[in-house]
């Protein structure tokens, strides 16, 4: 297979726009897969990695999930029974905590946010770089999109991801806007046969180009505060343009990627199965966009920490069950809460399986991917920082082990989102703020 | 062609004959993120309401000073929000430039249909950029979208897809999509700037009207009018005059009243039938159209909306509130709305017995006197109510089944006699549960699990039976005034007041024995800091004040 050498992107199309024949396709990186699918052949370099968060609010029944054994041949409790056909592709930590270092409680949020960015502020107000968007700077580069952020439960603002200190990625809500977003007229099918660039595109291109070149009189203009805002207003147009400029490139061909049924009807609701259908159809699409090599990183929240979720019939949302179910003095848990708690689990689970049913060559997606899925108390009950659940599945293209249940009592939480972060390649020493500053990977986990 | 839109394009023609710089050299730039309904406003003013535009936001808000106006000024445009506000500056400048617009939105004939004709653009560069970014464009500037267009015109070989593509280069600039704000020193005090004239037009439209300036406005920035009281004074009189003031005075009051919280509602519509998508959008409705009714059409006193019996109902609001309704014949089938009066004695008075306030204020299938008491207390009057600690144990609260707590206030005076929750709920509670005979539909009720409802508490020293009493004492409070005032000068300068407009703003209070709308705008308006942008380190240092 010929190599062509990669020209700027710019300077065909700055070409084109000065009146060359529009015809003229752009010339193309013609890498391709290996014969097993997990490598392209034309650099040897493995399929890219992938990662992902996946938020469930209020934690799950203290006492019940945490295995008595720790290491590789542990057995999942009955709370997380759902977990099986998986455990080999997980890891569960347990005994966790985020420290608040004497700041307020902010219930539903610290908790979560601590192990978002590593940080715990001391007001709502204040939120910085999450832990999506840093592995994004390292593997999410040269996709479509950087990242693609969903909430199952109708909550836009239910997200944990940011670029910055100035707004959180809104999450989509709607799984048929999130198909138009990926498979809709833009998407250009990296199997196709043809590949002809649409010169409707490449004007919407250079037209991103030149706002992007306002950028440097405007900034010396705008005080420091808001010049980070302004600088992120800019990056956030950088990735539309980049996005937009992808569609002007053969993309790599990727054997596994095959474009989703048309979603016909949108899924919405707070009930559990609402929920849990809304999260299956989002599933789906993200399985989909990774293996179309659309994204790289994405972002689940089943709803924000005060989850609205209910069993259909009753009238209490669980976030309202979380305080106010009293605890069955025989079982010791609070039943209600436990079955709302094993329904996330259970969602959990089937985007698990989902990533690990599209086969690679000798792997699978999940393989090459890490999710790191949190929550956002130990102890919903009572607003409790400690005894955290935490998960992550999948093996980062072999970076990291899987199987294990990890007995971390009192470990600071970060230090999940830390060993992810070096597993999938981010250099830094350490990671957070304060006592929720990671410094330590779990070193058994990297391979 | 609609005639506004042709009108705005024609008139701000006539602005631009003289190049007039419009920023001095030192001049300093803060912005504010433009809400959807701006963007939608602006669009409709400049071409035309025919332009077919998704408002629905993907962005969400943040809530600063009780505002999403203030909290505008400290937020961006993520990835997700860009990439959506570019599809829609792509579907907008294709229906600008489509064969039925363009004769009309388009100023001039193009020489050829398939070449550039840079005279041609530019007429529509500068036209169309001076009501985009409320401001004229430098020459440059113009030279920049010019350039794009031709470039275009040579790819596409259409003189009208040049046009579009500078149109779209307009649309997702940040001129644009934020309120960029130039300030020049105050040369009469140096830790002070004041706004330029342009972005004086800019604050007074998007705070009056909720949209860009038209271009009488943008003629008075022009001119220096803007600079000087009297020429805002006359301007103010203009805005105030029109019925779009209705737009901005709905704006702020979906904003103070937290009416966001409407994008996730959901009730258990097993438990409440008669809480359909339609009861939820109405009672929206309702609440604004009380008090658009009451402020602008009726010229009264804020604070009388709390002891209002005067509203709308639709026939699915009637059903809520358990009224019969005769549909108006004379508002005709189509417009459901109708006057309605709550009789003497009825219990649903003001604002706070409204659904809007009651039910958003409640959980899905209970209420929440501690939410609706915390939604009074900082929405309405401006105080603030602290998180709930870590480590509470609910215990006491949690058994429903307990024959000796059966409702709301029993459980709620078990889990208050924990010391660290009694604080607050102390604040919240008394004044919410005045409103437990509002179910969390908003439904009237007498007694909960067969017990019958007390309603009594005490505010600020004041004891009451019911809503009714509490409705009136809320209306009686200084707090209550204090509090419109306050938010209404934030959202107009989408920033805090500093301490000096806070002693200002309490004057002002002292001298308006009935708070009216127009009146209060021309107030505020008139404030000497009205235009002031205070000095970052001054604004930085107050912001980590308050923390």
């Amino acid at each position: 297979m010929k190599i062509t050498e990669k020209l700027s992107r710019r300077s065909v199309l700055s070409g084109l726009l000065n009146g060359a024949a529009v015809t003229v396709a752009l010339p193309v990186l013609e890498c391709m897969l290996n014969t097993n699918g997990t490598a392209f052949a034309a650099t040897g370099a493995a399929l890219p990695p992938c990662f992902g968060t996946w938020f469930w609010g209020l934690g799950l029944a203290v006492g019940e999930w945490e295995p008595t054994q720790a290491g590789k041949n542990y057995e999942l409790r009955e709370h997380l029974a759902c977990l099986e056909p998986v455990k080999s592709k997980i890891n569960l930590f347990s005994g966790m905590q985020v420290f608040l270092d004497g700041k307020v409680n902010q219930n539903h949020y610290s908790g979560a946010q601590g192990q978002a960015t590593g940080m715990v502020s001391k007001n709502g107000s204040d939120y910085t770089t999450s832990i999506d968007a840093i592995i994004g700077n390292r593997i999410g580069k040269g996709t479509r999109f950087r990242s693609l952020e969903v909430a199952c439960d109708g909550d836009r603002q239910a997200s944990w991801s940011a670029r910055g200190a100035n707004g959180l990625n809104p999450s989509e809500i709607s799984p048929l806007a999130l198909y138009t977003r990926i498979f809709g007229p833009e998407f250009v099918d990296p199997n196709a046969a043809d590949f002809r660039p649409d010169p409707a595109v490449m004007v919407r291109h250079s037209v991103l180009s030149a706002v992007t070149e306002q950028r440097k009189e405007l900034m010396t203009q705008v005080s420091a505060s808001d010049r980070t805002r302004l600088d992120e207003y800019f990056s956030s147009l950088r990735d539309i343009e980049q996005q937009v400029g992808i569609q002007l490139e053969r993309p790599a061909p990727l054997p596994a990627c095959s474009i989703p049924e048309r979603i016909e009807e949108d899924s919405k609701g707070t009930l559990s199965d609402e929920i849990g259908k809304t999260h299956r159809l989002f599933a789906k699409l993200l399985v989909h966009a990774l293996s179309c090599g659309q994204t790289r990183v994405f972002n689940v929240s089943m709803g924000s920490g005060f989850s609205r979720m209910r069993r259909a019939g009753d009238p209490l949302t669980y976030h309202v069950l979380s305080h106010e179910e009293p605890i069955d003095p025989k079982a010791g848990y609070q039943p209600r809460c436990k079955w709302l708690a094993e329904q996330y689990m259970s969602f959990f689970a089937e985007l698990v399986g989902m990533l690990d049913a599209v086969k690679e060559g000798e792997g699978t997606l999940l393989d090459r991917s890490v999710v790191h899925a949190f929550t956002d108390h130990g102890e919903a009950r009572l607003h409790s920082m400690k005894r955290y659940p935490v998960f992550t599945a999948g093996s980062g293209g072999g970076r990291l082990k899987t199987g294990y249940h990890i007995a971390a009592e009192g470990d600071t939480a970060t230090r999940v989102g830390f060993t992810v972060q070096q597993a999938l390649g981010v250099v830094s020493g350490s990671w957070g703020t304060e006592s929720n500053r990671a410094t330590k990977v779990f070193s058994e986990l990297l391979a | 062609m609609p005639r506004l839109a042709l009108l705005s394009l024609l008139t701000a023609a006539a602005l631009l004959g003289v190049a007039t710089p419009f920023r001095d050299a030192c001049a300093e730039v803060t912005f504010v993120r433009i809400t959807p309904e701006q963007y939608q406003r602006s669009i409709h003013d400049i071409f035309g309401p025919s332009i077919g535009i998704d408002a629905n936001s993907v962005e969400p808000g943040f809530r600063d000073q009780g505002l999403l106006a203030v909290g505008a000024r400290r937020l961006t445009l993520t990835p997700a929000g860009l990439e959506r506000d570019a599809a829609l500056a792509q579907q907008i400048a294709e229906q600008v430039t489509d064969s039925r617009r363009r004769k009309t939105l388009i100023p001039c004939q193009p020489a050829a249909s398939d070449a550039p004709d840079a005279a041609c653009t530019t007429k529509f560069v500068r036209k169309a950029g001076l009501l985009l970014f409320r401001r004229p464009l430098t020459d440059a500037e113009v030279r920049g979208y010019v350039a794009t267009a031709d470039n275009s015109v040579k790819v596409m070989h259409d003189f009208n897809a040049g046009i579009a593509a500078a149109l779209l280069q307009m649309l997702v600039a940040p001129d644009f999509l934020f309120r960029m704000e130039y300030s020049n020193p105050d040369p009469s005090d140096p830790t002070k700037s004041q706004l330029d004239a342009y972005s004086r037009a800019s604050r007074l439209s998007f705070f009056i009207w909720d949209s860009a300036p038209d271009a009488e406005l943008l003629a008075a920035a022009q001119s220096g009018k803007l600079l000087e009281a009297e020429g805002v004074r006359e301007q103010v009189e203009r805005l105030l005059g029109s019925p779009r003031v209705e737009d901005g005075l709905r704006a702020f009051f979906t904003d103070m009243l937290s009416f966001s919280a409407f994008a996730t509602l959901t009730k258990d519509t097993n438990i409440f039938p008669k809480f359909t998508k339609n009861v939820e959008e109405d009672a929206r409705e309702q609440t604004l159209k009380t008090i658009v009714d009451h402020l602008l059409f009726k010229n009264r006193d804020y604070k009388d909306l709390f002891t209002t019996r005067d509203t709308f109902l639709t026939p699915s609001l009637a059903a809520v509130y358990n009224v019969p309704l005769r549909r108006s014949q004379e508002l005709g089938g189509a417009v459901p709305w109708v006057p309605y009066a709550f009789p003497e004695g009825d219990p649903h008075v003001g604002l706070l017995t409204q659904v809007s306030f009651v039910a958003v204020n409640s959980h899905p299938g209970t209420t929440s006197p501690t939410l609706r008491g915390k939604a009074l207390r900082e929405n309405l009057l401006c105080q603030t109510v602290p998180p709930p600690p870590a480590n509470v144990d609910f215990s006491l609260v949690q058994d429903a089944s307990n024959p000796n707590l059966k409702t709301v206030r029993q459980r709620l005076s078990a889990h208050r006699s924990a010391p660290t929750c009694a604080g607050c709920h102390k604040i919240t509670d008394p004044v919410g549960l005045a409103l437990e005979n509002f179910d969390s539909a908003g439904v009237y009720r007498t007694a909960e699990n067969g017990a019958e409802i007390d309603t009594t508490g005490e505010f600020n020293g004041k004891k009451f039976d019911n809503i009714v009493q509490l409705s009136q004492i809320i209306r009686d409070d200084p707090g209550t005034t204090s509090c419109l005032i306050k938010r209404a000068y934030a959202y107009g300068t989408a920033r805090a007041p500093t301490r000096t407009e806070t002693t200002w703003l309490a004057g002002l209070q002292k001298s308006m024995t009935a708070v009216k709308w127009r009146e209060l705008i021309r107030r505020l308006t008139a404030s000497p800091d009205f235009f002031m942008v205070p000095a970052p380190a001054r604004e930085e240092q107050r912001v980590a004040l308050q923390h």
